[in-house]
């Protein structure tokens, strides 16, 4: 939890960030100073505690309903990694156990991000919900049964949670419109989820699925019960203008489609995760 | 209309520019010396710290959404530009799986460029003049070091100009683009060294990529674009 950090980027989209937490300039030096004597364990409280001051009466229930909902995405990523992990035998030791560590603690660190975020805004984060990452809806013996034991079945989650992840952050942007920091931190948080797919996906690659860094169509073989991720990712139209030959250019249908990713709203995205929710 | 106020406005202010310059001119050579190459040299310095140069000079990106979608259609331009001239000629040693990835971004950015230049219409920016005598064309390295470059500043550019976007589907479009280009810098890095799509050099602490606002990203392209842009009214919050 780099505090300093926060502050310099709500400062990059909102410039009077410190006037707002106090009107003198000279109240963040004292801050600063304060920052290196508390532990670091209590600075998101500290920083909560700024920030409802700061921005308590502009947050618009909008904006918290976007972050709670960013939240569940994160719990359910952060503990599906943290599982795959923790599996014995799952992911081999080295390059791949590596990545998917790294993984692992970019969700977590998105958690405790929204957490901090929420709560500097007065609102009371919501509670991680009880999985099943067999998409079983709790019966635990869904089509991704072996999903901490088979190493494939678990890349294929991995990737349409990152996927879908993406999709759900692009379709939030503009409830966050107006949010100045908020909206750029879910930015940064989507470009990083964006990240991760890519990478998921070489994986995958590598392990013989036929499959590129970014969505080509619908992308499909992983499942029906996640197929409804990648609809829409066939989209060859942008704004009204055809990409598929733009201009003259030798644009293919699938560079068309793998150019541009789509959003998806709430609903869809509840009802893709609905079935790894108990 | 408002774009031939803007030229209107950009002619007188570079009339005042040359009215003034003469006594400009002469007090520096009173400074200046003797000899035609102390001349030459001071002139250049000027022109490099903008002395005589009016601020309003070069491609003027516009104001509003139209200006943040003209500054992202500048760095579509030198995106695809840059692959273009990569697939042109691949570097030597270059693998199969290499070859066709990179030719995929190739036509990803040039379609993110047509596409800009088709959405902005009239209000476009002309063609910029790129500079890649930096790059060395053959050096796997050098290609995939700027690429790396490339990706991870368009990625931090779209974070960053999020927020300047007041348009709901002009801010998603740009988000339909930035999660393809953060793909491409994950690619890239993973094909640099593997295991670095997401590294601390791009992530903070807190998982959040890098945003960066538009003097910052021009600055740093500054080097690979000859043609000057001005982005003097682009909206700053």
């Amino acid at each position: 939890m780099n505090i300093l950090n926060i502050l310099e980027e709500i400062e990059k989209t909102d410039a009077e960030v410190y006037e707002r937490i106090s009107p003198r300039r000279k109240a963040m030096a004292q801050f600063y100073g304060f920052g290196k004597k508390v532990a670091l364990a209590s600075i998101p409280f500290a920083l909560g505690t700024m920030f409802k001051k700061a921005y308590a009466q502009t947050a618009s229930t909008e904006v918290e309903a976007v972050l709670q909902f960013a939240l569940t995405l994160e719990y359910l990523e952060a503990e599906f990694y943290t599982k795959g992990v923790a599996a014995a035998g799952l992911v081999p030791a080295g390059a791949a156990l590596g990545a998917i560590t790294t993984i692992r603690d970019h969700e977590n660190q998105h958690v405790a991000f929204l957490k901090t975020a929420l709560m500097s805004l007065g609102k009371t984060p919501v509670s991680k919900p009880t999985f099943d990452f067999s998409a079983g809806n709790g019966s635990n013996t869904g089509p991704f049964a072996n999903v901490f034991s088979n190493y494939d079945t678990f890349l294929a989650v991995a990737q349409t949670f990152e996927d879908t992840g993406v999709r759900a952050y692009k379709g939030q942007a503009p409830a966050l419109i107006g949010s100045g920091g908020v909206l750029t931190a879910a930015l940064n948080i989507h470009s990083v989820e964006a990240r991760h797919a890519a990478h998921i996906r070489q994986m995958r690659k590598a392990r013989g699925a036929n499959i590129k860094p970014w969505i080509t169509g619908q992308d499909t073989g992983i499942g029906a019960i996640v197929q409804a991720s990648y609809a829409g990712e066939e989209l060859e139209d942008q704004a009204g203008i055809k990409i598929t030959g733009i201009n003259g250019q030798m644009i293919s249908a699938s560079a068309a489609t793998e150019a541009f990713d789509e959003p998806l709203t709430k609903a869809q995205i509840l009802a893709i995760v609905d079935p790894f929710i108990v | 209309m408002e774009n031939i106020t803007k030229k209107d406005e950009q002619i007188i202010l570079q009339k005042q520019d040359i009215l003034s310059a003469p006594l400009q001119r002469r007090s520096f050579l009173r400074y200046a010396g003797a000899g035609a190459a102390g001349i030459a040299l001071l002139a250049a310095g000027c022109k490099k710290d903008g002395m005589m140069i009016d601020d309003s000079a070069g491609v003027n990106l516009g104001s509003g959404d139209v200006g943040i979608l003209n500054y992202a259609y500048a760095l579509e331009q030198l995106e695809a530009a840059f692959y273009i001239k990569v697939a042109s000629s691949f570097y030597s040693g270059i693998t199969e799986a290499e070859r066709s990835l990179l030719t995929d971004i190739r036509d990803h950015e040039i379609a993110h460029r047509e596409f800009f230049k088709n959405a902005l219409g009239s209000n476009a920016i002309p063609g910029l003049e790129v500079d890649f005598s930096m790059i060395n064309f053959s050096s796997r390295d050098s290609v995939l070091g700027t690429a790396k470059a490339f990706e991870d500043l368009g990625v931090s550019a779209y974070n960053g100009a999020g927020v300047l976007i007041k348009d709901a589907n002009y801010l998603t479009l740009a988000g339909k683009i930035v999660s393809v280009e953060a793909r491409h810098a994950a690619l890239i890095r993973d094909l640099i060294s593997n295991g670095s799509f997401a590294n601390s050099e791009v992530i903070d602490a807190n998982g959040l990529d890098k945003s960066r606002l538009p003097m910052e990203v021009l600055g740093i392209a500054a080097p690979f674009i000859k043609t000057k842009i001005n982005a003097n009214d682009l909206p700053k919050s």
